[in-house]
């Protein structure tokens, strides 16, 4: 029970010490030695069911709940084993890849304040707690873009510093109004308040307006189309572990896990949200997997790529049944998974070549036989070729629409897994496969830790497919998904 | 700048800097706080570089001081909170005693709490004042 | 609900900022207009807490006073302005050097990252 203020207190004390070291040694060591313990201390929270924390012992007067209340549930514990876990990964990788750099300890601080404020997030009880670590991870993320300080760098920081800005100012006029609305904070509370049987008469009209505002706020963070413009430009310029982060779990946590919370657990999923999310979902999909294949940047190529996955989480939770949310849920496991090992590829490839244009590129497998190996694994995982995860994720999501009689999504689905295949082709054809270019003739494999990364990311990818056995999936998945389709037993944590 | 802004200056960058510790010590009683007092403080440092010009040196001795007078800030406020958990169990529990009402030495931590965030908001205020008056003379 | 009609006052102000960032070329002026946008959604959220014939609510010694403002949106607020000034101040220090690399605020030139 007092472990959950570790995920925020030990992030935090690591930052802010590391901003007065100068050696770089002590600055890998105790960078990596927290991501370590905040790793092995959320596995150790599978364990435990519901956990309400109250800060400060506030207990509640007359049943109302007058704390800043932490909650952790099913869906909770998920992301905080996945995150905490990507985050301990890039942090070994990025030992060796920036010494190129000139201050690697503003960097590790930058980098723990980014995960305190996704821990915050994932943990967070009441509206506008979501609000202050959302924030406090969105600012870090937006100088970590800009951390190299070349032309390009900036330009594509400003650009994503400000759209995140609007992002945020339209997320705190829906908390205002919802605030106005129901005269509470809390989001149990709020639940308990918007589900009584007169508040819908009075104010159902502000209640739409509110979604709106919401999906348009949480839908900017987390880069769904049509609000996706800021993610080709601010993800190819970060530096490689940090586009794995951003990839990988950032759009993830302050996107869809934000908008799952605010739908399925306080308004509860109406037809209506349904169909809007599933449209948006199929959109994410196709556009985002066509504007992927003419791309010859390779990580521009991973950027459009990612849009389009996360065009299928959201087909798969908008769905509401238990297997197309099991789907959803086990597809962002999954992307996280992969979309870091593929940008970490990519930075394993721009360390040893210094470029990234793929037509310059041909034929690496020969000099770089981990890199090149690992990348195969994880296209063909994202392709959804059996029998690596993305298949079985896939399998679930399209399956879920079809069983539903949604047979044009599950159309859309399809096509969009031909394509990523085929602009995943282009990538291995262009770059690993070939003959090999004069000027690579002296490059070599990448240093130790980054080889550990990427090695540990490709075995996860082969095994992650028995995820679905019924053992392994209590324990992982299924509070997940108990959260989500039962939205409103959210209420009962006022109880606890 | 002329010599009557500087002189001017001198007599008022402390006055400046003590109303800005009234309204953090006060913070439990009067409205301000914390925040408040924090960016007066960097208030009365930014007129005093205002008026004063920009030597190189001094501008680095002042940022090495509020740099450090920003992680102190946050210091004091984390280990207040873990103290709280370390005594009861609880993360920010209030654990010294509540005292008589509406005098300066009540309600527990807050009062220990306010300075510590005065110190980090006008550490960090002053911090990217300086920062920015600095790139901009190095680059030149 | 009935319209109070106070509220449409930020709502206005919260569309013209828009409009600015959307349409203005000078860096500055984008960062300029995206304070005001912040600054009028903190002005929207603080109006919320206002109950009629209420007092500030503070408690002073010896008056009795029952109807108090409410004083939580007025919280959020101190904090989300501190949050906003982090915002502007890494907004300047970009900007900044965005114009010792390009030499020029015009986001028509700043253009070099394509597709």
């Amino acid at each position: 029970m007092n472990l959950l203020p570790i995920f925020i207190a030990l992030p935090l004390l690591g930052a802010f010490i590391l901003s007065l070291i100068r050696q770089k040694r002590v600055g890998d060591v105790l960078a990596n030695l927290i991501n370590l313990s905040l790793f092995i201390i959320s596995l150790l929270l599978l364990r435990y069911g519901n956990l309400v924390y109250k800060i400060g012992g506030w207990q509640p007067v007359n049943g109302i709940p007058i704390g800043i209340y932490w909650v952790k549930d099913g869906l909770s514990t998920l992301m905080l084993v996945i995150v905490n876990f990507v985050a301990l990964l890039s942090t070994i990788f990025s030992i060796n890849y920036m010494e190129r750099f000139t201050d690697k300890n503003r960097y590790y601080c930058l980098f723990l304040l980014m995960l305190l404020g996704m821990n915050g997030v994932i943990l967070a009880g009441d509206m506008f707690n979501l609000f202050v670590f959302l924030e406090i991870s969105a600012i870090a993320s937006y100088s970590l873009v800009a951390f190299g300080t070349e032309s390009e760098e900036l330009e594509a920081a400003f650009k994503y510093q400000v759209m995140g800005t609007i992002a945020s100012s339209f997320i705190l006029f829906g908390i205002a109004l919802l605030y106005s609305l129901t005269g509470t904070l809390n989001m149990a509370d709020m639940a308990s308040v918007i589900h009584n049987a007169s508040f819908n008469i009075h104010n159902g009209k502000f209640l739409i307006f509110v979604c709106g505002l919401f999906i348009a706020g949480f839908g900017m963070k987390g880069a769904i189309m049509p609000f996706h413009a800021w993610l080709p430009d601010a993800h190819p310029s970060a530096p490689a572990p940090i586009s794995a982060m951003l990839s990988g779990v950032l759009i993830k946590v302050l996107g869809i896990y934000t908008i799952s919370r605010v739908i399925f657990n306080i308004f509860g999923l109406t037809p209506m949200l349904s169909n809007l999310l599933m449209v948006l979902g199929s959109l994410s999909i196709i556009a985002g997997a066509i504007l992927a294949i003419g791309q010859n940047d390779f990580k521009r190529l991973l950027a459009y790529s990612s849009i389009s996955q996360v065009g299928y989480i959201i087909l798969g939770l908008g769905l509401g049944t238990p297997l197309g949310i099991l789907g959803g849920l086990l597809h962002l496991l999954n992307h996280s998974v992969f979309k870091s090992l593929l940008f970490l590829n990519s930075g394993a490839v721009e360390y040893a070549t210094d470029n990234r244009d793929l037509r310059k590129m041909g034929g690496l497998n020969k000099k770089m036989p981990v890199t090149g190996t690992t990348n195969f694994i994880a296209s063909m995982s994202i392709a959804g070729v059996p029998p690596f995860n993305g298949f079985w994720s896939k399998l679930l999501i399209i399956l879920a629409c079809i069983l539903t009689g949604h047979f044009w999504f599950a159309i859309w689905a399809i096509i969009g897994s031909i394509i990523t295949l085929a602009y995943y082709l282009k990538v291995q054809k262009y770059a690993f496969f070939g003959t090999l270019k004069k000027e690579w003739e002296k490059i070599k494999e990448v240093p130790n830790f980054m080889r550990l990364s990427m090695i540990i990311l490709a075995i996860l990818c082969t095994i992650m497919g028995l995820l679905l056995i019924p053992q392994l999936r209590e324990i992982f998945l299924s509070p997940g998904v108990e959260v989500l389709r039962n939205g409103l037993q959210y209420i009962n944590n006022l109880g606890l | 700048m002329s010599e009557i802004v500087r002189t001017v200056s001198k007599v008022f960058s402390p006055l400046i800097f003590l109303f800005g510790m009234y309204i953090t010590i006060h913070g439990h009683l009067t409205p301000g706080g914390g925040f408040a007092g924090g960016i007066i403080l960097a208030g009365a440092i930014i007129l005093g570089i205002l008026a004063n010009g920009s030597g190189e040196t001094r501008l680095l001795y002042k940022k090495n001081l509020s740099s450090v007078s920003e992680f102190s800030g946050i210091l004091l406020f984390l280990v207040l909170a873990s103290l709280g958990l370390v005594i009861s169990g609880m993360f920010f529990f209030n654990f010294i005693g509540k005292g008589i009402s509406f005098t300066i030495f009540s309600a527990g931590i807050i009062p220990l709490c306010n300075i510590g965030i005065a110190f980090e908001v006008g550490g960090a205020v002053s911090t990217i004042v300086l920062m920015l008056i600095l790139f901009r003379k190095e680059e030149k | 609900m009935i319209i109070k009609w106070i509220y449409v006052l930020p709502i206005i102000l919260f569309l013209i900022a828009l409009l600015g960032v959307l349409v203005k070329r000078n860096l500055i002026k984008i960062i300029i207009s995206l304070t005001i946008m912040e600054y009028a959604t903190f002005l929207f959220f603080a109006l919320i807490g206002y109950r009629k014939g209420g007092m500030p609510p503070i408690e002073v010694e010896g008056v009795k006073s029952t109807i108090f403002v409410d004083p939580l949106p007025q919280a959020l607020v101190l904090t989300a302005i501190v949050i906003g000034l982090a915002t502007t101040s890494l907004l300047v220090a970009i900007a900044v050097r965005i114009y010792q690399k390009y030499g020029t605020f015009d986001i028509e030139k700043i253009k070099k990252l394509k597709g």
